[in-house]
């Protein structure tokens, strides 16, 4: 078992004042960044966090110091620069960034402070779910505290570095999360995400030079720059640095939302006494999902992935956004699968006709199946038109401008393909095996 | 979407805001506006519309225009973007909104039974717009591990039983 031997984000979270100023400061906030504003170049920051091995924990899993050297010399590029911080959480299964606001929103603003400076920006939006009322409140009283103080506005920490940092709440649609789709938003349109290239390093916000990172990311960037890159890229695993949060759902005696070591085995996830500890007593596991509902679902079989971003690769699933979610063996896979493509049906944004046309057409297919009206030949439409969205086995890049289309048409592929016995089943039996009980052992409202 | 709305809201018997409202309306938009480039009005479409709906419970005709008006827009844009984000109404709702997560994670821990324990409860079915009440599934809310979640006018509860709805329901006058 892999030891989570030193907390990075939840260090400090549920101590006394933690989510005001005052409690922030007393445990060392905002040190970092007075510090690298005082002894480091933009340049340095930027390298020391590719030397971390910080990567997006939004879902992609990509190299942060990475995405932020695409951003142009200003000698290329006069335009102003942007910092825009996803806090769109709205991935099925996943509730990380939500609790990172609610319990430690300036460890989020001092990460905004050092990645500005690094990136040379002056306005930053925050782009949070219309949902998250209350974090949202917890997040405006921050920012207002931070003003106050002096750490945000005209100077920087007192630094003369002008940057302004303002909360925008979207209003629910999933697509925003996708980065060219919430700087849509930001901008006051639908969320219909944008054609790339160009990157939004390079054509942004309002045509301007943005990196977009997700929550959980920037926040770590005080506790790198306290421990170093060296610290943080060990505390890792391969070339994943820093821990996880990872939500853990479903079938087990204790879900909930968890910091995890990347070296951490998905099988010890849910069993461990730390986390999980395991189903209820007599239940075993049938699936699987293990990186939000976009993530293609796992057997019992291929439980011993470690929870580092590349290690989900080989079995074509991805770590995504942390977000676990487990089936126990008295669940209807069809079922579930039905419930996770009527979401991409609903939340396709409309734009690319493959996505727009074809996931409530699987919805709809999974559903003729699932209530008994199925025949052997709709399992084959299915496969059809979930390759025509995005082929299978996953080669990174399906037919559409985003990712959501791959996000809707790989779950499917997935559980076809892994329980293609039980959609058979529904199609011979003319009905669901599960009866009106489909969902398994905490499947009752209680 | 009613086809004669979406163009000239008819005239109005009375205004649309009170004084204190429009005050709020007028102050809410110039600082909104002082968050964005000049030159970018209308990229405060998101929070305008959110201010209009906070004052008015939903976002109405006369409001959107109003919104255009003072974000250098077309009516057509605020329509566009109202009618494509679900928390913005263009019908006006019951005076509760009830959102239910019915997604795989509160699914899977009895999301489905408190929706028709809702729909009971309430004696409405999901997706119909009452007076009293709007009961509607809605998509994941980020309470996975909390399952199963529900918004009651955007206040979120968690961890639900029967118990702990039938409190919460009790608070609906």
């Amino acid at each position: 078992m892999s030891v989570l031997t030193e907390k990075v984000m939840t260090r400090d979270w549920g101590k006394p004042g933690q989510n005001t100023l005052k409690g922030y400061k007393e445990r060392g906030g905002y040190q970092q960044l007075k510090r690298v504003l005082d002894s480091m170049q933009p340049a340095q920051i930027t390298d020391e966090v590719k030397k971390s091995n910080l990567r997006g924990r939004g879902g992609a899993g990509f190299p942060t110091g990475l995405k932020w050297s695409f951003v142009p010399s200003l000698e290329k590029n006069t335009k102003p620069r942007y910092l825009a911080i996803n806090a769109d959480e709205s991935e099925p299964g996943t509730a990380k960034d939500r609790f990172i606001l609610e319990n430690d929103p300036h460890m989020l603003l001092e990460g905004i402070g050092i990645a500005c400076y690094a990136l040379g920006a002056h306005s930053c939006y925050i782009y949070a779910r219309g949902e998250f009322k209350y974090p949202s409140s917890v997040l405006d009283a921050a920012i207002a505290e931070a003003y106050a103080d002096g750490i945000f506005g005209k100077k920087l920490m007192g630094k003369d570095f002008e940057l302004n940092v303002v909360q925008v709440r979207g209003a629910g649609a999933y697509i925003c999360g996708e980065e060219t789709a919430l700087l849509e938003s930001l901008e006051g349109k639908k969320g219909w995400p944008r054609l790339k290239p160009p990157f939004p390093a390079v054509v942004g916000l309002f045509g301007c030079p943005t990196v977009v990172n997700n929550v959980e990311t920037i926040a770590a960037l005080p506790r790198i720059f306290e421990k170093g890159a060296d610290w943080f890229s060990k505390l890792g695993a391969a070339k994943s640095g820093g821990t996880r949060l990872v939500t853990l759902s479903g079938s087990v005696l204790r879900p909930g939302t968890y910091e995890v070591s990347m070296d951490t085995s998905m099988r010890e996830l849910i069993y461990d006494k730390e986390y999980g500890q395991g189903l209820p007593e007599g239940r075993n596991i049938k699936a699987v999902i293990p990186g939000g509902s976009s993530a293609p679902v796992l057997t019992p079989d291929e439980l011993d992935v470690k929870l580092e971003f590349d290690a989900f690769k080989p079995l074509n699933s991805m770590a995504g956004s942390g977000g676990v979610i487990v089936i126990d063996d008295a669940t209807c896979a069809v079922r579930s699968i039905w419930r996770v493509a009527r979401f991409y049906a609903e939340e396709s944004c409309g734009q690319c006709t493959p996505c727009r046309e074809g996931q409530p057409w699987m919805a709809r297919i999974i559903r003729k199946i699932e209530e008994g009206r199925g025949e052997l030949s709709d399992l084959d439409t299915l496969m059809n038109v979930a390759q025509a969205i995005a082929p299978w086995p996953p080669i990174g890049l399906g037919n559409t401008i985003c990712a959501l289309g791959d996000a809707g048409a790989l779950p499917v592929q997935s559980f076809v393909q892994k329980f293609r016995k039980e959609f058979e089943e529904h199609i011979t039996r003319k009905g669901c095996p599960y009866g009106d009980k489909p969902w398994g052992a905490y499947g009752e409202f209680q | 979407m009613g086809g004669a709305r979406f163009y000239e809201p008819a005239a109005m018997s009375e205004p649309l805001f009170t004084p204190a409202e429009q005050k709020r309306f007028d102050d809410g938009i110039a600082q909104l506006l002082s968050h964005y480039p000049n030159d970018r009005k209308s990229a405060a479409m998101l929070p305008a519309l959110r201010l209009l709906q906070s004052l008015k419970t939903w976002c109405p005709p006369e409001g959107m225009k109003l919104v255009a008006e003072r974000l250098e827009t077309t009516v057509a844009h605020c329509y566009e973007v109202a009618t494509f984000y679900v928390m913005f109404h263009t019908e006006k709702p019951g005076k509760y909104v009830i959102d239910v997560c019915t997604n795989l994670s509160c699914a899977l821990r009895g999301a489905e039974g408190m929706l028709k324990y809702l729909e009971q409860k309430l004696n409405t079915h999901a997706g119909t717009n009452g007076e009293k009440v709007f009961l509607r599934e809605t998509e994941c809310l980020a309470s996975c591990g909390t399952a199963p979640c529900m918004q009651i006018n955007e206040d979120h509860h968690e961890n639900l039983t029967k118990e702990k709805v039938d409190r919460l329901l009790e608070k609906l006058t």
